[in-house]
């Protein structure tokens, strides 16, 4: 029985990212204590987005009086990334059912795709057109010797995982971050009550965003779209209704774009 | 800062968010079943057009920034005084620490520790 197993193996894989998770969580629970929210309306973000950088830019827009369209429009624009993960990992869960896809979409996050798509290893294509989950019981009288050796040169465990395989493991390493993204909202919810504002808890805020972003400029084009984008959003950081980070952002993704053909 | 909108405005933003980001992450994982059921060819991988996907790689470095800079970066009337900021400072050290780390919890420690010392001992 192959279930419990990828199960367990998608909760152990995620435990070392908890260190990262949990800080994230109670930060975000202490910005909601000071942007004003309450305490169910700072669940009713983690629970119904579940995406931690849009969860921290609406409490920051919210506290500023930002306008409604632009707070909705920032949050769609961070989590714009996600149709990168949805459009890659699609092709490994094709053969399930509707119901567990909607399910496993929701629970969709940088560290649930980054970890599952490189426990399943390349994709394999006979499988991702075929709709039964126990190919892989007699599927080495079914293959082209010269595709299998192949395959077994890459990586012969992952890619023997059958749909179910994948889906456990999944939801082993998805829904485990769940839970502890929606546990650190509410620690983050107690320790912001207690703290005093002087103290100036909030600035833990850009001190995560820092953390994704220095990793996130990796080559000269994305340095490029950080460094254009971060200027301009100094820049622009007096405009009407909060634009300054749309504008900051949108310039600095042209500049990514721009960079990325001076390079070829 | 709190915020002055009332609950139901708070809540409908709420909804709103949650609903597009399901959305987002929903699309291309929806879309291969249907184009499954229509088709039955599995030609479809490339799901995202390369124009897209090249704009949306330069998504987080520059909405991060655009972030992150505003709140370390104050600008002010003399070079000297915007460059002293105590925010900028932190942020500064936090920096060093995310580029040799890339670890969240000692980004922020330094951070808030550099902030601190300079905020209630300077």
């Amino acid at each position: 029985m192959n279930v419990p197993t990828e199960l367990r193996a998608g909760i152990r894989d995620a435990v070392p990212l908890f260190l990262g998770i949990v800080p994230f969580a109670v930060v975000f629970g202490v910005a909601a204590v000071d942007a004003g929210l309450s305490a169910a309306q700072a669940v009713g973000l983690s629970v119904f987005v579940f995406a931690g950088a849009s969860q921290l830019a609406t409490l920051d827009l919210l506290a500023r009086d930002a306008a409604i369209p632009v707070v909705v429009l920032t949050a769609v624009v961070i989590n714009l990334r996600m149709l990168m993960y949805s459009a890659s990992i699609a092709p490994y869960f094709r053969s399930l059912a509707g119901r567990t896809k909607a399910f496993l979409a929701y629970l969709l996050t940088d560290q649930a795709y980054a970890l599952s798509v490189a426990h399943y290893g390349p994709l394999d294509r006979t499988e991702a057109a075929s709709t039964s989950d126990d190919r892989h019981v007699d599927e080495n009288n079914r293959e082209p010797d010269v595709e299998r050796r192949e395959r077994n040169a890459t990586n012969q465990t992952t890619n023997t995982l059958s749909a179910a395989d994948r889906r456990w493991y999944y939801l082993g390493v998805a829904a485990s971050l769940w839970a502890v993204w929606q546990v650190g909202t509410v620690a983050g919810l107690v320790v912001g009550t207690g703290v005093p504002e002087s103290w100036g808890l909030e600035f833990t805020v850009p001190l995560v965003f820092l953390a994704l972003l220095v990793p996130a400029m990796k080559d000269v084009p994305t340095t490029a779209a950080g460094a254009v984008g971060g200027v301009v959003a100094v820049v622009t950081a007096g405009l009407p209704l909060n634009l300054g980070l749309l504008v900051g952002a949108t310039v600095g993704i042209v500049a990514g774009l721009v960079a990325e053909r001076g390079r070829q | 800062m709190t915020t002055t909108y009332p609950a139901t405005t708070v809540w409908v933003v709420v909804l709103a968010i949650g609903v597009l980001t399901f959305a987002i992450r929903f699309s291309f994982i929806a879309l291969f079943g249907v184009l499954d059921r229509r088709s039955g060819d599995d030609e479809s991988d490339q799901a995202v057009p390369p124009r897209v996907a090249a704009a949306l790689r330069y998504v987080p470095p520059a909405v991060l920034a655009a972030l992150v800079f505003p709140a370390v970066v104050t600008v002010e009337p003399t070079v000297a005084e915007t460059l002293s900021n105590e925010r900028l400072l932190a942020g500064g050290a936090a920096a060093a620490v995310a580029w040799r780390t890339e670890n969240v919890l000692a980004t922020i420690a330094v951070g808030m520790a550099v902030l601190w010392t300079l905020q209630f001992l300077v």
